[in-house]
């Protein structure tokens, strides 16, 4: 079998297995734990397009996911939108302010620290702008009235919201199972890997980086709005505020980047992980964060490939040249 | 030198950094089908000159003119897409990927389909004598591998013009006595190649023509036994005063 | 709008004495860039640590935080020297991206400490000088200057002055400067490379421990201080020039100033936000700074 199509297969087999799960329980605490967890996936998948296969680390991909969720709000609020067209206009809208970052960035050469901070920057920009402009509800946020309805977005139980964060995920994952198997894909790791080489041999860095921007954005976007039409409400701290910047890197790190599934299991992982301090620790604040943090300086420290590296794991291979 | 079409023309090329002016107002033609090689001292500005040619570097005053075509200051994957490729004197693999994956990325220059972009790295490295690394990481492979990955990298863009810098430095004699056949072949299979090299016995039996470089000029250029026996070049690489100590020996010898 | 000279003047000292507390937060940050050629995202959230034991020496000891300073400025030294030795030098492998993250990581983990120990609220400290105002300017356009604002900027300046003191006269600083143009000659004359990256990292983290001294009666501290510090000593940095001292200092004062008259025009908030859109452009357009040199 082809790689193409073991990754498809193999894409599939995961989204049946997990779709199956809302028809053996009703329990609210499994279907939470099931949506919060590929919730956790999908942003790590987004990330780890421009982050693990770009090799370009944002560490304000909060930028995109907020856009996304204020999208959604806005336009079925302010619009009187259907969800179901937001949902796509609001991707839309994301991967359109990634590719106005990544161009902006990637025109003027920026790589590295420099693009880690300037991200972490537009995030900012964007948390403090949404703070204080009317239009975004300012620093109160904007609250979707309840409604419950398939054909509004809100589903009466936690089945439907399951279901429809498995189909972003699923999406994120033929994305990621594309990049491994396309001439987009190889470009793209070959920026990654070596950036002249790449250009000698006919690849356009700007371009595959930009485009990569606009992948990543609109995933991350996705994953803003479905969150809206879940809680129901938004607002910049939850936006634009860091903590889902983090997740989404940290997850794709742990797990492994540039990989297919490495993010899921790095995200599955880490809301486990997340889930069991909260049993034992009770609801801290912080202690999510503080956990994730050092889990991402054990990982660098001692597990630089993830845990999908472990699979693949030869100690020839372990130190990268140049 | 033989009466075939023009491939690449230079037309008064220079660049200075600072003060440093590291290619001088070098002109040269490269015909189409030869096999043609850039030498002179370390220092020269032979790969400076390189980096001009293939658009890693703009140069400050001149022209690069490629089958007839201005490409001066043009980015480099736009002369890749053209029919120019060039290899790097310190190899640049994709360190993380396997030799096949890396060939792929040259070969996708041609093709959207990876199946057969992996399908024509596999074709490429039978003809650089690499299909028995094709799963290799190619931080895996030795310095000649790379040397090797390298060429058939550039060779998978099907490129009309392969610049190949010091594809011979850090082989040992086993390894460029089996290397030079490979760019031999390379050649006669129609691809035109002008490659900087510092082994002179590779020149020697290689190539059809020579320029040198030094300084940042090009001070002789001819066949490879004519250009050894300029004195201007034996002073260049061998110090000042040398081709006429060397000539006073052979006299009284 | 007009307003008139007195608000004017008001505002270009608080800008001014701002400035110089950015400028030593910057300093710090550039000592570290400038030697270890990393950029420290644990920057802020060090900042915040400092400033939290500033407050809990005040407010569990009674200490008065320019008392503090002969304590922190060691600690912080110890925290950074422990940080870089243990933490950063052991996970970097030696690629960049790696250090970036860690220093993510480590930023991560010591604001959120923060966060369960302190929660969430936003501190200040009472002394018997908070409120105290000295008049500056001539009688026409006469400002009052809140006194810990004042002392801040005088304490900025000194410290600056010591740091760049000891890197120009001291054997450390000798080898520091070593180490930073050229890390394999330097191990090759005998110096402990690894070690002078710990001091220098101590040494970045010191100037927090002081700037934090001089922050805390004339500000605040929550977990979340960090990240508003770390971004603006970032726009420091890059507009001063990655590495260069004057650069710090002058970039410094100048954002102090920017963002002092970005708040009087535009209110604080988007007053914050020309800070970064001053960052973005430095990135974009100039990245060498205004006194950095074109790599």
């Amino acid at each position: 079998m082809t790689q193409v199509r073991k990754d498809f297969f193999s894409i599939l087999l995961f989204v049946c297995l997990v779709a199956v799960v809302p028809l053996l329980t009703q329990s609210g605490v499994v279907l939470n734990f099931v949506m919060m967890a590929l919730f956790a996936c999908l942003i790590a998948q987004a990330w780890n397009v421009l982050g693990g296969f770009g090799g370009q680390f944002s560490f304000g991909h909060a930028l995109f996911f907020g856009t996304g969720a204020y999208f959604q709000a806005i336009a079925q609020l302010s619009w009187g939108w259907n969800p179901w067209l937001a949902l796509p206009a609001a991707m839309l809208m994301a991967a359109l302010v990634g590719a106005w970052v990544g161009a902006l960035s990637f025109r003027y050469g920026l790589k590295g620290s420099y693009f880690a901070l300037v991200t972490l920057a537009f995030a900012e920009v964007f948390r403090i702008v949404s703070l204080s402009v009317p239009f975004t509800g300012a620093g109160v946020g904007l609250m979707l009235p309840l409604k419950e309805s398939i054909g509004n977005m809100q589903f009466g139980s936690r089945s439907g919201f399951v279901w429809l964060i498995l189909g972003l995920v699923a999406l994120a994952l033929c994305v990621t199972a594309y990049l491994r198997n396309s001439r987009f894909g190889a470009y793209l790791q070959a920026v990654r890997d070596n950036e002249d080489a790449a250009r000698a041999v006919g690849v356009n860095p700007f371009h595959v980086k930009t485009w990569a921007t606009v992948l990543s954005g609109g995933l991350m976007g996705s994953a803003g709005a479905f969150y809206v039409q879940v809680f129901q409400y938004i607002d910049p701290g939850i936006g634009f505020g860091s903590h889902t910047s983090v997740e989404a890197l940290v997850g794709a790190i742990v797990g492994g980047m540039g990989t297919l599934w490495g993010p899921v299991l790095g995200a599955v992982a880490l809301h486990v992980l997340a889930d069991l301090t909260r049993n034992l620790f009770g609801q801290m604040p912080g202690i999510n964060m503080i956990i994730y943090g050092t889990v991402l300086i054990v990982i660098v420290m001692f597990l630089p490939r993830g845990i999908a590296g472990l699979a693949s794991y030869t100690p020839k291979s372990w130190r990268r040249n140049g | 030198m033989a009466d075939s079409q023009v491939l690449l023309e230079v037309q008064g090329v220079s660049r200075s950094f600072g003060g440093l002016k590291a290619v001088q107002d070098v002109s040269l033609t490269v015909p189409q089908g030869s096999l043609t090689a850039l030498i002179g001292p370390n220092g020269a500005g032979k790969t400076t000159l390189f980096a001009l040619l293939s658009g890693f570097l703009t140069p400050d005053t001149g022209h690069v003119i490629l089958q007839g075509q201005d490409i001066t200051g043009h980015s480099p994957h736009l002369n890749a897409k053209l029919g120019m490729t060039r290899t790097f004197q310190i190899v640049q693999p994709f360190a993380a990927q396997t030799v096949r994956e890396n060939i792929a990325v040259g070969a996708h220059l041609h093709t959207a389909s990876r199946a057969q972009a992996l399908d024509i790295a596999a074709q490429v490295a039978q003809r650089v004598g690499l299909a028995d690394q094709l799963d290799k990481l190619a931080s895996d492979l030795t310095v000649a591998g790379r040397k090797r990955l390298e060429l058939a990298r550039a060779l998978a863009t099907e490129p009309k013009l392969l610049l190949l810098d010091e594809v011979l430095a850090g082989l040992n004699p086993q390894e460029i006595a089996e290397m030079i056949p490979v760019v031999r072949s390379i050649a006669a299979s129609g691809v035109t190649v002008l490659m900087i090299e510092h082994v002179m016995q590779a020149v020697m039996s290689l190539a059809d023509y020579v320029w040198v470089l030094a300084q940042g000029q090009l001070i002789a250029q001819g066949t490879p036994s004519e250009v050894t026996r300029h004195p201007q070049v034996i002073e260049a690489y061998l110090g000042h005063g040398t081709a006429a100590r060397l000539r006073r020996a052979e006299m009284s010898a | 709008m007009m307003f008139d000279a007195s608000i004017l003047l008001s505002a270009l000292l608080n800008g001014l004495t701002t400035g110089a507390v950015y400028a030593l937060i910057a300093l710090g940050l550039t000592l570290i860039y400038g030697v270890l050629h990393i950029i420290n995202f644990a920057h802020g959230a060090s900042l915040m640590m400092a400033l939290y034991g500033v407050y809990a020496l005040k407010e569990r000891w009674g200490i008065d935080p320019y008392v503090a300073l002969p304590v922190m400025v060691p600690a912080m030294f110890v925290l950074g020297y422990v940080m870089q030795r243990v933490v950063i030098n052991r996970a970097s492998h030696g690629k960049d991206e790696n250090i970036l993250l860690v220093t993510l990581g480590l930023s991560i983990v010591m604001e959120n400490l923060a966060l369960l120990f302190f929660k969430s609220d936003t501190r200040t400290i009472d002394t018997a000088y908070t409120l105290t105002t000295v008049a500056i300017g001539p009688e026409s356009a006469q400002v009052m200057v809140s006194l810990p604002k004042l002392v801040a900027f005088a304490g900025a300046l000194v410290v600056s002055a010591l740091l760049i003191l000891i890197l120009q006269r001291t054997d450390l600083g000798r080898a520091i400067r070593a180490v930073a143009k050229e890390k394999q000659g330097a191990r090759l004359m005998g110096i402990d490379v690894e070690h002078v990256y710990a001091m220098c990292f101590g040494l970045g983290l010191a100037c927090l421990g002081a700037a934090a001294c001089f922050l805390l009666p004339a500000y605040y501290v929550n977990p979340q201080v960090g990240n508003g510090f770390v971004l603006v000593a970032f726009t420091v940095v890059v507009l001063g020039g990655m590495g260069s001292f004057a650069g710090a200092l002058l970039g410094g004062l100048l954002i102090g100033v920017v963002e002092s008259f970005g708040g009087l025009f535009l209110g604080e908030s988007l007053g914050q936000v020309g800070i970064f859109v001053i960052f973005i452009g430095v990135l974009l357009l100039r990245p060498e700074g205004l006194f950095g040199a074109k790599t």
